[in-house]
């Protein structure tokens, strides 16, 4: 199965990454490549370089900033094979960010 | 009678086929459906002579009445090689994926309330109505939360099997956790007009037993059936004759049921090492299994309660000294609330009360912190405190019969 681990934080702890917390990704990266798990996976730039467009009753409304107004940005995501819920929670475990969200991937059969 | 071979055979072999029929069909909600109809069939087909194997007949019949189901469905072509259809000659043994069915429908990926729900529906083989009636909802509800439940398993690729390895001892845990918590519902209902619902207590004691054939040589598995059993052999001595609560040391001791009493002392003697209390090689132990860990412990403590001839004498001091102990391994705040107690009937309520410092912030909500302190306050004489400590009780207690008894509580205090 195809799962999203979706990266939450607080931005200014990314901000001042050090060059341990970047390297600790590339390795999850190999980590996961080696295992034949690796689909994808980017880091999304600050929340405050977001648009937001809410569309409805002909108007579109387009705002500054994200979605939603929180502490815990998504940050950045992975898409990851496992082979089931317990195979992405073990990845999702050791990716090294505080909050990691699980999220089945939809996939339709053609 | 034919029903009653069916209905012996629906308590018999529930989970056991379900189990089985969920591994063939990797659909535990197809696999539910046509063994639902398998046994609604054999209703009247084992009528005048039920068959020979009842449990071979039932799997026979549940196979293919998820072919039909199968074939029925656009999914058919697909799913078709996966089944295993119209046996000539069906196994006699039926082959125990039990514990499977049990680590799926407990996985820590689902709420509580979904786990409590599966487990009964699947495991335990209630009808959703019968589980609905337990947690006072409808039976819409109770259906829509083991649909949702279920799908949930399939959509996020729970998977249907037995953790292994340093992952078995946490899920078990879980799984312990869920069994645990049907039984305190039914032991002590949080909400609604009756206080204990023994029909859900034994559920959960029959879970704890089949838990036990398939995890032998667990203490905590025997430590938890211990457990259940000693509470759950109370269960008519709890209750007055308009359905009051009857406290431990007013309990009618000869209407508990010595019998699992009884059994529940002979799992406690027979987990090794367990004479001796307090045992001190349990410190420090890194991974495997922390010994003893909590269910053992809370039955050991319910054991003291269950051997004293009389109220006057239960054995305060080793019941205090295990709280200490279950205090140590949990850090739990309810634990220290029931040291408290302990502590209080060994030494006095003055050092009952010292222990109940720091527990409001955790345990301001329950009203059993707010019953105890003014328990030991009126028995220091200190009845305007007490007074005041029913108050906080009795904003937020949850049944109606523990409302009565700590209105009845209050009113003996001579202060108003």
């Amino acid at each position: 199965m195809k799962y999203a681990l979706l990266l939450y934080g607080d931005e200014k702890i990314w901000a001042s990454a050090t060059e341990e917390q970047v390297e600790a990704h590339v390795r999850f990266t190999e980590m996961l490549t080696g295992r034949g798990a690796y689909l994808g996976g980017e880091e999304l730039d600050f929340s405050s370089t977001a648009v937001t467009l809410r569309k409805g009753s002909g108007e579109t409304l387009r705002t500054d900033g994200p979605y939603a107004e929180t502490v815990e940005h998504l940050g950045g995501f992975y898409l990851v094979e496992a082979k089931d819920l317990d195979e992405a929670i073990e990845f999702a475990t050791a990716c090294p960010e505080e909050i990691v969200e699980i999220r089945p991937v939809v996939e339709y059969q053609g | 009678m034919s029903v009653t071979a069916a209905e012996q055979a629906y308590r018999d072999h529930w989970a056991r086929l379900l189990a089985l029929l969920t591994a063939e069909l990797r659909d535990l909600d197809l696999a539910e459906e046509a063994l639902q109809d398998a046994f609604a069939a054999a209703v009247a087909a084992w009528s005048p002579e039920p068959p020979g194997n009842p449990p071979a007949w039932l799997l026979t019949a549940a196979r293919r009445r998820a072919l039909d189901r199968l074939r029925h469905g656009a999914l058919a072509a697909r799913k078709l090689p996966l089944l295993i259809v119209d046996d000539p000659d069906p196994p006699s043994v039926i082959p125990d994926e039990r514990l499977r069915l049990i680590f799926t429908c407990c996985h820590p990926a689902l709420s509580m309330d979904a786990r409590v729900a599966l487990t009964l529906r699947c495991v335990g083989g209630l009808t959703t109505r019968e589980i609905a009636r337990m947690f006072l909802v409808s039976e819409a509800t109770m259906a829509a939360r083991i649909t949702r439940a279920k799908k949930k398993i399939a959509q996020a690729g729970i998977p249907y099997r037995v953790p292994a390895g340093p992952e078995l001892a946490e899920r078990r845990d879980g799984v312990l956790a869920t069994v645990y918590l049907i039984f305190t519902e039914g032991y002590a209902a949080t909400g609604g007009d009756r206080l204990i619902r023994a029909d859900l207590a034994a559920e959960a004691v029959a879970l704890g037993r089949m838990l036990r054939e398939l995890l032998p040589a667990d203490p905590e598995v025997d430590g938890l059936l211990a457990l259940m059993l000693c509470h759950h052999a109370r269960r008519d001595a709890r209750l007055g004759p308009s359905g009051e609560l009857v406290r431990l040391p007013e309990q009618d001791r000869s209407r508990w049921h010595r019998e699992e009493i009884r059994e529940a002392l002979s799992l406690l003697a027979a987990v090794p090492g367990r004479e001796g209390r307090a045992p001190e090689h349990a410190e420090g132990g890194s991974g495997g299994d922390r010994f003893p860990g909590p269910y053992l412990l809370q039955a050991a403590i319910a054991a003291e309660h269950a051997t004293a001839v009389r109220a006057q004498d239960t054995d305060w001091p080793a019941i205090a000294r295990l709280y200490g102990e279950l205090e140590r391994l949990t850090g739990s705040a309810v634990v220290r609330l029931n040291r408290a107690v302990a502590v209080a009937e060994a030494s006095g309520p003055e050092a009952g009360l010292e222990l109940l410092g720091g527990l409001d912030r955790a345990l301001g909500r329950h009203h059993l912190l707010h019953a105890t302190r003014a328990e030991f306050l009126r028995r220091l004489g200190r009845e305007r405190e007490a007074l005041d400590a029913y108050g906080r009780a009795l904003e937020v207690v949850g049944t109606d019969p523990e409302r009565t008894f700590l209105l009845s509580r209050r009113a003996d205090l001579s202060v108003r």
